[in-house]
Order: structure tokens, then sequence, then C-alpha cells
């Protein structure tokens, strides 16, 4: 790869927004697999999803080619990203509407509350979107004084909670229904129309207090924050795409709209919205169809929002288009089948990736947005099985993106640090060893000094039930074979006398 | 046919039984295998951990070695797809356009064990004996990377005396992912107690695998539980005649 210095686009801002975590993956993970309820939700939750996408996804003759459009028109959008956002510029422009650019998180708070400020409104409310909470939104305007109400079910579980979302598309995956009965009695009444006394953990009675909770917030609200699925170039058309209608609300009744979107979710034209809204869908919530797609072009005298402003967010974007081999992560569509496949995620779940972009996915986006040296343990938090790359709908080949992550951190700490660690110089003495046949054979002979430590063991399969520094983690909770008597190569030119 | 024997770094040093069965496999169905001494290691370790660097030199040292052979057998499913998929990958980064072409090379002729039985030489019963109520996994680089499919079943279900029960969730991954197993051992352990727990509703007395490598770690936590089950590569299923 070739390394360009000038003009490197830069990466997303530290101290503002969402992209880091506090502690290291496996930190994080360590204390997320010791909780025995979220284990229990994920497992449940993933599951489900899991089964119902397989379903709807062998359903579709022409899954694979589906696929296969859907990375090729990304492919291309991304390719000519520059030219299509000032096309969708000029349309959103042409229809009524206001584009905003900003550069990186900062930006885009500021334009937000400045366009909140002028409406003379204290509150808005949100349809979920994964860019503001990217970015810190609702912390922002709550800095200027102005309340964000979510209005999605699960996001609306996650604000009550004072917690963090989970999971991409089901923010509050790892609550069950017992835990969300607790916080709207608990909280409701403190921001709004409080649940019922007699509220039960029966799906339908939770569904109805959010219900009567939001009806206040919608009816009273002038100004609505949404992200979008995706935005015409040659049209001007934004989309949204969910599943309760509530977020319909949000795009139609407030006088102000105002559209956070990464600038990766431009498409060319409307033909393209056809693959997409074929392969979201079902990949994401596992439905054939979402019930809700919400469309809009502009300003309609007259009906629905009389104001639309479009913020396009950067936030580390270029950057990732920049890398030859990661670029390939900002054609996620945000449908999270990855998530729900993950092996990883289904046992740690969301909070351990310290980004609101979490999974296979937020691997290789928070690394990438961030700089790989803010996210450092994410590329490693991945036992490389693949499932990741077989579910998505725009075919991103994750593993090989994580596997070059990990080069980049492991070159960029072989620049920085006047010494190697005790992994890099395990590495480098690994690799020196087996360059080298008659080497390798030493060290493999060498290595039988293990049998020792399998002392006491008897007969056949003799394991090692300790091993020392950072081989003691194998051994936490798996023996280890003692090595043989004699190595393969050994028996080899013993018995066939070093024929090759 | 001449085959080369690629026995891999782990089985080499610590599974010798798994390449000596694949040798005798071969050879009981009338193939002649050979045994390059100048191979040591495919560098997926090093590939996978981020030290490509590192890596290119074994790229090198494998490709060279296994450049003369028409067919190259490898008794594991993640070191075949570290050839196929990452050898060529690392020459190019570093420049290397000559060694790339010969990994491709090499690549094309590089084989996992099941499909070199059952794509290369036509083979599904390859005249084992072995009876024990056996599981299979599918390693992940097996199924996801090679697209070895049901290949390593279809050469099971032809073993005599062999019981084969279907194992619960076969296609989730057992937790191992190389260094994942030291940087991330509590997230894997989590993954390989699920793996043991579909193991063990089995009943089954074997646990057999193409990976030498997610069987040490599947083992080792059998073993660790005294659970009475063990695990065994397909190579020493497949060349057992009793």
């Amino acid at each position: 790869m070739t390394t360009v210095h000038l003009g490197m686009p830069v990466v997303a801002p530290r101290g503002v927004g969402h992209l880091r975590g506090d502690e290291s993956f496996p930190d994080a993970a360590r204390r997320a697999l010791a909780d025995t309820q979220l284990r229990r939700n994920l497992g449940k939750a993933t599951g489900t999803i899991r089964a119902k996408r397989a379903a709807v996804v062998a359903e579709v003759p022409d899954w694979e080619e589906l696929r296969d459009a859907g990375a090729a028109l990304k492919t291309e959008a991304m390719a000519r990203l520059p030219e299509l956002l000032e096309q969708l510029e000029a349309s959103v422009t042409a229809a009524g509407g206001q584009v905003h650019w900003a550069r990186d998180a900062h930006e885009a708070n500021a334009v937000v509350t400045e366009l909140v400020r002028a409406t003379g409104a204290d509150e808005v409310v949100k349809v979920k979107s994964m860019a503001t909470q990217e970015i810190g939104l609702n912390e922002a305007l709550a800095d200027a004084g102005i309340l964000a109400w979510e209005t999605d079910l699960a996001e609306l579980i996650v604000q009550l909670g004072d917690d963090k979302p989970s999971h991409i598309l089901v923010p509050a995956i790892h609550r069950n229904r017992a835990e969300i009965r607790e916080i709207f009695l608990r909280e409701m009444g403190r921001v709004g129309l409080a649940a019922p006394a007699d509220l039960t953990d029966d799906p339908r009675r939770l569904a109805m207090a959010a219900r009567a909770h939001l009806r206040r917030k919608f009816l009273s609200a002038r100004v609505a924050v949404s992200g979008a699925n995706l935005a015409v170039a040659d049209t001007g058309t934004l989309a949204v795409v969910e599943s309760e209608g509530n977020g319909r609300m949000c795009l139609t009744l407030p006088e102000t709209l105002i559209t956070v979107m990464g600038v990766e979710k431009v498409v060319p034209t409307w033909r393209d919205v056809e693959v997409l809204l074929q392969l979201l869908p079902r990949s994401s919530t596992g439905e054939r169809m979402n019930p809700y797609t919400s469309m809009w072009t502009g300003v309609v005298p007259g009906d629905g929002p009389q104001a639309f402003h479009l913020v396009l967010l950067d936030n580390g974007r270029s950057a990732v288009l920049a890398d030859e081999v990661g670029r390939s992560a900002l054609h996620c569509i945000r449908c999270s089948a990855c998530l729900n496949v993950c092996p990883v995620y289904e046992r740690t779940g969301g909070h351990a990736y310290g980004s609101v972009y979490p999974g296979p996915i937020g691997a290789v986006l928070s690394p990438q947005m961030t700089g790989v040296e803010d996210n450092a343990s994410l590329p490693y938090a991945s036992s490389l099985c693949g499932a990741c790359y077989d579910v998505c709908p725009v075919k991103i080949d994750i593993p090989s993106i994580l596997v070059d992550l990990r080069r980049q951190h492991v070159d960029a700490a072989r620049e920085t640090s006047r010494l190697p660690g005790p992994e890099a110089t395990a590495m480098a003495a690994a690799s020196w060893l087996m360059q080298d046949p008659q080497r390798f054979g030493r060290a493999q002979r060498a290595s039988r000094v293990g049998r020792l430590l399998a002392r006491g063991e008897h007969g056949l399969g003799r394991r090692i039930r300790s091993l020392p520094g950072p081989l003691s983690g194998w051994t936490s909770a798996r023996d280890a074979p003692a090595p043989p008597r004699e190595t393969f190569r050994q028996w080899w030119a013993r018995a066939r006398g070093g024929r090759s | 046919m001449r085959i080369a024997l690629m026995a891999t770094c782990l089985a080499d040093t610590l599974f010798p039984d798994v390449a000596r069965a694949t040798v005798t496999l071969l050879e009981r169905l009338g193939h002649e295998v050979v045994f390059p001494p100048e191979q040591t290691c495919c560098g997926q370790m090093h590939v996978n951990t981020g030290y490509q660097r590192e890596a290119l030199p074994l790229v090198r040292r494998s490709t060279r070695t296994f450049a003369g052979y028409d067919a190259v057998v490898v008794p594991s499913g993640s070191c075949t797809g570290c050839v196929r998929h990452q050898h060529a990958m690392v020459a190019e980064r570093y420049g290397d356009a000559v060694l790339a072409a010969d990994a491709r090379a090499v690549a094309a002729r590089t084989y996992e064990l099941s499909e070199l039985l059952v794509d290369v030489l036509g083979v599904e019963d390859v005249g084992a004996y072995y009876p024990h109520r056996v599981t299979y996994h599918p390693t992940c680089h097996s199924l996801r990377l090679l697209r070895v499919g049901d290949k390593p079943l279809r050469l099971l279900r032809h073993v005599r005396g062999l019981e084969l029960v279907e194992l619960p969730d076969a296609e989730q991954c057992c937790g191992f992912g190389g260094t994942f197993a030291l940087k991330n051992a509590d997230t894997s352990t989590a993954m390989l107690a699920d793996k043991m727990r579909s193991v063990l509703t089995t009943r089954a007395e074997v646990c057999t695998a193409g990976d030498a490598s997610c069987l040490m770690h599947i083992g080792g936590g059998l073993s660790r539980l005294r659970t009475g089950v063990r695990t065994v590569h397909l190579a020493e299923v497949l060349a057992a005649t009793g």
C-alpha cells in the first residue's frame, strides 16, 4: 500500500460522541460474560432473529445475486462519493431543503443545536439514529438546554434507563420484559406521562404504556431530528425504514425536520433503492418487508414539515474511504445481521465494544473512524469464524478487514515504540525459528521439556494443567497437550530414512 | 499420485499422530506421500495476529517448499485457508509479485484432506473401521473459507462401525481463533462451554474435526472437565482399520 501523508483525511475527534470505550474489549467482555441475565437475554434474542433471518433469506431464489448487486452499487457509490454528494445537495436544495456539511461530530452538533435554537423550541423528538448517537447529539443539545426525546421503543427504554444502546437495530436487546417494566414504572413519570401503576411485563401492556407516553411528545414537539437509511442523489429523496410507526410520526408531525446522515448513505439512483430495500428488512429483522418505509423529498407546502435540513456527516468516514482494504466497511447498511450471528457478540453484548457501533461491523468501523490506536483491542475481538461475512447483505469481508487492522495496529506499534513488547518479541522469535527447518527442529526438540509439566499424568493423552506466563490464559480453562516423545519430522526421518 | 504432505507446524510438533495418520491413509489408498523436510509453518498465526511482515519469510519458505508438487495435502482447514487466501496477499503487500504468482500456483494445488480425498482422488469410502460413537464439528475455516461442505461427513458415513451423531449448533465457532484464545480467553472459554455442551448432548465418545488446533481447544476443555469424551482428528478416524 502506498502511504500518502499530504492531505490524508482526519479521523473522528476525541472528547465528543460515542465511538470510543473506556476500557479494552477483553476487560469489558469479562464483566459482561459474568452477567447471567445478559447472557440469557442475548442468547434468546440473537437466536430468534438468526432463525427468522435464515428462513426469509431462504425464500429468495436470487439472494446471492441480490447481495452482489448490493455490493456493486455500494462500491460504485463510494467510488463516486464527492460527485454524488454534490448532486444530492443540488437535488435536496431544489426540492426546498437545506444542506449542511459537517466535517466532524463537533460541527454536526453545532449545526443541529443552532437550527433548533433558531426555531425557539426547547425540545425535540428523535427517530432512532445511529449517526446522532455516534456524535453524542443528545448530550450536545442538553448542554444547550434542549431536551431530546427518543421515540423508538427500544431507544426510549435505553434513554429512560440512563443506559447505552447495545445493538444497532435493537438497542435494548440486553434488557428483558421484566427489566423494561421496572424502567417504565420508575422513570416515565419523571419525564412525562407516567406508566400505569398496574403495569405488567406483558409485551402488549408495555407497548401501550410507551404509546401513551410518546403520543404526548409527538403532539407537542415542533422539531424532529432523524437519521436516514439512504438518500438518493438524483432525486434528493431521503428514506427511513422502521417497524413501529414512531419514526413516521417524527418525520411528518413537527414543523421542522433535521436529518443527520453519514455521507456513505448516498446512493446514485432510485433503482438502487429497490435492491437495498429487499436486502435490508430480511437481513435485519428477518421480515420480508418492514412495516414503515418513510420517504420524503425536500418540502411539500401544506404537508409535513415545512422546513427540512440535511446535515451531511463525515466524522472519520473519509479516512475509512482512504483505506483500500477497510473502505468496504462503508458499504454497511446497518442491518445488524453480523451482530446476530457473531459468536462473540452473542456472549458479550454490545456494550463491551465501547463504541455505538458494536459487533463485527463495529470492530472494523470504529477503529477506522477513530484511528486504530484509539480502539486497538476491537480488531482482535473476533475468532475470525467468518459467520459475519456469510450473512452480510452487501458482502463486506469483515474477517479480512479485521486481519488488516491488526496488521496496521502492529505496524504502528513497531514504528512508535522503542522496545518491542513481549508479544512482538515472541512473534519475531517464532518467525526467526521457522525460517529455518534446522532451527525449527531444534526448537521442537527443546519443547519436549514441556513433558515435565505433564508429570504425574499417566497413560495416553498426557495433559498439562498449568502453563506459565502468557500461556496461562490457555490453561485457565483448558488442559494443554504434552509435547510428544517424537515430532512428526523425527518419526519421518527415522521411519522413512529422510526420504522426500 | 505423488502427494506432498504439509504436516502443519502444530501437528508436526504437538500432534504427530495426525500427520502420520494422513500418510497411512493416503498410502493405503495407493498413493505416494512425501514430506518435504524444508517445511516449517504456513505463517497463519503471524498473519492473523497482525505480524504480516514476520509472516513474509514463512510464506516464501512454504511457497518454495511446495512449488514442485502436483498436489499438496494439509490435514487442516485453516492452514489450507491461509495458503489459499493469505499467502499471495502477504506477498503483494510487500511488493513481491513473483512470490505472489508462485503462491497462487501452489494454492491452486493445495487441498485440505477431505477435499483431496473427495474432489481429487474421488473416494468417499476409504476402507476405514472405527467402532465408536462419533460427532463431527465443522471447523469455521473449512466450512466458510474452504466451503468443504459435507465432504467430511460423506467420508465419515462410509467408515465401518462408526456411529455418526449430529452435533447440535454444529456451525457455531468453538472459540479457538488462534491467538484469540489467549487475547480474549474469557470470551473464548464462554464459546467453548457452549460447544462442549453441544458435544456432550450427543453422548458421543469422540468429537472429530479437520483441524488439530480447534480440537486442541475443544479437547483441552473436555479433558479439564473430566468429561470422558476425547477429540480425534478426522485423519486418524479415516486411517483407522481396527
